[in-house]
């Protein structure tokens, strides 16, 4: 019987969505209807050029729009991305890579009706790469490379870049760089947007309930001829996941777009069967291992790659892809994108990632005796957060119990969490995460950069800074490559300075008459709900 | 003289020397269910102190092979059964319910002697002294007590982390006015009599008449708070791990083993919940149980009736 039940269930899963996603390729969308999300995190502000949750870009994303986007046709694609407010398709760099020029869409309106045009996005997007003294900006290092905005007319904007660079498409692309009105934004001021909405999406803002749900109503001037295909949408709030579970599980939710573990997901499939449709995908979100390499014995690398020596990832791969939103082996970059190092060759040459976990084992004992440290304890701060941080922290003390190391969890509510992480800096070895919207591998592995901003591991490392200068500096793709080995090779194992353990993997069950959706390898992404349209007759087999 | 034999008492006509068993088999009589509720504590002791010993696996090792195992399920490496099945990490959820009780008595013990005799002394103290000692002493007591015990607890998790000792901490501090509170009220009749003007007039310190004249004669009270604070304090420590507040993993806890269970494996794995569940129900009714029977004991008005 061992073994059979997640078969079966995975089996349903995987007919549900091979079914849904051929017939979605055979439907023609329907008009009408209303959706309801369930969303399990809060709304800190509606200012998404200040924000990172998805507690916000799910109920407040459809309201607006931005300038580029991920094709939504295609959004598990890294690399495609389509216009949004600009018409045609993304443009080519020219003067050697460092002028883009994007003509933008006539007739757009923002919801107050006056007229989108290129103005306002020279606005929006001096607001986010040029922040006044005082106005907070969370992806301004994204637009390092831009030396100048311009309007020169209403329908054409001009970004002049430093240099020539990979990286400035996919930061455009970012769904958090909606769109503002200029006049907003001159009339009330740069945090006008924190509480206030006037976008030009295919939404329109009815009413937000702290701590129960914001509605939207269809936008009948939105842009894109026929869109959208739903009259309206909810967005209810439900922190706890059983709840969110229960909730579509009953009918009151259609669908959660941040995923659930694999075990709701089999539960979900039970329950309902053929009335649910399952969407997987990888998730460009990691956790990593940060030891504070300013305490001891964590300055020895000897120390720190018997830690990371001591992971067996494929067997975590393997068991606890079972029971956590985690799954995928893989380096410092997204596992799909073709920047990303192959697991054969993570294999070959990097710590920690050997199939021969015994050989790792005994390879790690041996580092920590030389270090003097075979009974070596320390304490792991990890973040309150169930899935996947818990688990990956308990999953992680069991191994490094296997060479000899004693762990202790010290797992703290968020805002604690962060305060040690980042400020206190008081912590032996943390959890961490590298979690971000779009694919962007050569922004996205700043992160592990000891100058980085976000890196908390306490660190210097002179070559590894002159790795990354070298990469943002080419755009082309094969050295970008070559580099891009080089610096990985730095971090996990000559350094051993983080350390990866498993991707993310996004599941999101819903139910089958939600059409026209498809999963992205971010939460963040594909959210403007445009394309997403509610089959009446499935619903109604579905009793609703 | 004539001399008086005195023959010697047959054996049979002497009362027979009463043994353990007698006392064991009189308080089972008179009180059957605070025996149930014993019998349940010293289980659950040996269970805690020997743990090491009547386990068959570490209750910390994780065995993916074996993961969400119903129970009766047999390790075919090692040909041991998981008696009660396993978690979702693989492991033995019988030598994690062992070794939880341990991490229970551990806390409720600690927690509830410390701020029992905290308070038995810090009530003692304000019954003796009297005047603004009393009543400032009182009313800090009254700022304690004005929060529920749980959302104390809360409180002073949130101030000190998580963790075992800082659940000790949290769980000890509400208990301090609670005894203390009701303490005081028996010393205060203690005060007034004439032993304690005696001892005062023969000069002895403040600290040996609260110590060795009060403190001895306010038992009764002190030791059912006390069995009753074992109980609300394994509760207390199951709540916190439940909230995620308490002790953490890879800690073997009764509270912490129903979190990972409850919401995510309820339907397809009931055993991981119902276990833990089990255990915290049948601790706190034990201790519930024997401290009312201690109460029946001390308390003189029951033991009239009685």
């Amino acid at each position: 019987m061992r073994g059979v039940a997640p078969k079966l269930v995975a089996a349903v899963a995987g007919a549900g969505f091979a079914l849904g996603a051929v017939a979605a390729m055979a439907e023609t969308p329907q008009v009408g209807g209303e959706l309801n999300i369930v969303v399990g995190s809060k709304i800190p502000s509606y200012d998404a050029h200040i924000e990172s949750t998805f507690g916000m870009i799910h109920p407040i994303r459809p309201f607006y729009s931005t300038l580029i986007r991920v094709n939504p046709d295609n959004p598990s694609s890294p690399t495609d991305f389509v216009c949004d407010v600009c018409e045609g398709g993304v443009p080519e760099p020219t003067d050697n890579g460092t002028t883009y020029t994007f003509k933008i869409r006539s007739g757009i309106t923002f919801h107050d009706g006056k007229p989108l045009t290129a103005a306002d996005v020279k606005a929006t997007f001096d607001k986010i790469a040029f922040p006044p003294e005082g106005v907070a900006s969370n992806r301004r290092a994204y637009f390092k490379m831009v030396e100048s905005i311009e309007a020169p007319d209403d329908t054409t904007v001009v970004f002049k870049l430093k240099h020539a660079s990979g990286t400035f498409i996919p930061s455009v692309a970012m769904p958090f760089n909606f769109i503002y009105a200029k006049a907003d934004l001159d009339t009330h001021g740069y945090t006008w947007h924190q509480t206030n909405i006037n976008g030009s999406g295919p939404f329109r803002f009815v009413e937000h309930v702290q701590g129960s749900h914001v509605t939207g109503t269809r936008n009948d001037d939105y842009y894109h001829e026929g869109k959208p295909y739903l009259d309206g949408y909810t967005a209810l709030s439900a922190p706890k996941m059983s709840i969110r579970l229960q909730a579509i599980r009953g009918g009151r939710a259609d669908i959660e777009f941040r995923g659930f573990p694999p075990k709701a997901r089999d539960d979900l499939v039970a329950a309902l069967g053929d009335k649910i449709t399952v969407q997987e995908s990888d998730w460009n979100c990691v956790l990593l291992v940060t030891p504070n390499h300013k305490t001891k014995p964590f300055d020895d690398p000897r120390v720190r790659r018997a830690m990371t020596l001591a992971i067996d990832r494929h067997g975590g791969s393997k068991y606890l892809s079972n029971i956590a939103i985690v799954k995928t082996v893989g380096g410092i970059v997204f596992p799909n994108h073709p920047l990303a190092t192959p697991v054969d060759e993570l294999k070959a040459n990097i710590a920690g990632y050997s199939d021969d976990i015994a050989d790792s084992i005994e390879h790690a004992k041996a580092l920590l005796e030389e270090a003097g440290q075979s009974d070596l304890k320390f304490t792991l701060l990890n973040r309150g957060v169930d899935q996947p941080y818990k688990v990956v922290g308990t999953w992680l003390i069991g191994q490094w119990r296997k060479v000899g190391m004693q762990v202790d969890q010290d797992v703290r509510p968020t805002t604690p969490f962060y305060a040690s992480l980042r400020k206190q800096k008081d912590f032996d070895v943390s959890i961490d995460f590298n979690c971000q919207s779009i694919v962007n591998p050569i922004a996205d592995v700043s992160k592990f950069l000891p100058t980085a901003g976000n890196n908390y591991a306490s660190f210097e490392d002179a070559e590894l800074e002159k790795i990354y200068a070298n990469l943002l500096r080419t755009a082309n793709v094969d050295e970008q490559k070559i580099l891009i080995r080089q610096y990985e090779k730095r971090v996990l194992n000559d350094l051993a300075s983080q350390m990866i353990t498993l991707w993310w993997y996004k599941i999101n069950p819903h139910r089958s008459y939600v059409k026209g959706w498809k999963i992205a390898p971010s939460h963040y992404l594909n959210q403007s709900l445009d394309n997403v349209w509610i089959d009446k007759e499935e619903k109604k087999r579905h009793g609703l | 003289m004539a001399q008086t034999e005195i023959a010697p008492l047959e054996s049979s006509t002497l009362p027979r020397q009463k043994t353990i068993w007698d006392a064991a088999l009189r308080m089972i009589r008179r009180q059957p269910l605070g025996s149930a509720g014993l019998l349940v504590i010293v289980i659950m002791t040996f269970a805690a102190v020997f743990a090491d010993y009547v386990v068959p696996y570490d209750p910390e090792i994780e065995n993916f092979e074996y993961m969400l195992m119903p129970p009766g399920t047999m390790d075919e490496t090692t040909g041991i059964t998981f008696m009660l099945g396993t978690d979702s990490f693989g492991r033995d959820m019988f030598s994690r319910l062992v070794h939880g009780a341990r991490t229970a008595l551990l806390v409720g013990f600690t927690a509830s002697f410390i701020g029992a005799f905290v308070g038995l002394v810090l009530g003692v103290g304000s019954a003796y002294f009297g005047g603004y000692i009393d009543l400032v002493f009182q009313r800090v007591m009254d700022v304690f007590m004005a929060f529920p015990l749980i959302i104390m607890a809360l409180a002073i998790v949130a101030i000190f982390g998580t963790g075992t000792e800082k659940v000790i901490i949290a769980i000890t501090i509400p208990f301090i006015p609670r005894c203390a509170r009701v303490v005081r009220s028996s010393a205060l009749a203690l005060r007034e009599l004439p032993y304690i003007d005696a001892a005062r007039s023969i000069g002895y310190s403040h600290t040996r008449i609260v110590m060795r004249h009060m403190v001895p004669n306010v038992m009764a009270p002190f030791l059912i708070m006390l069995t009753a604070f074992v109980g609300q304090a394994i509760l207390l420590e199951a709540s916190l791990s439940y909230l995620g507040l308490g002790v953490q993993e890879p800690t073997a806890a009764w509270g912490l083993m129903l979190q990972g269970g409850a919401e995510e494996f309820a339907e397809s794995a009931p055993w991981v919940p119902i276990w833990p569940g089990v255990a915290i129900t049948l601790a706190v009714f034990g201790f519930n149980l024997f401290g009312d029977a201690v109460r029946d004991v001390l308390d003189p008005k029951l033991r009239a009736q009685n």
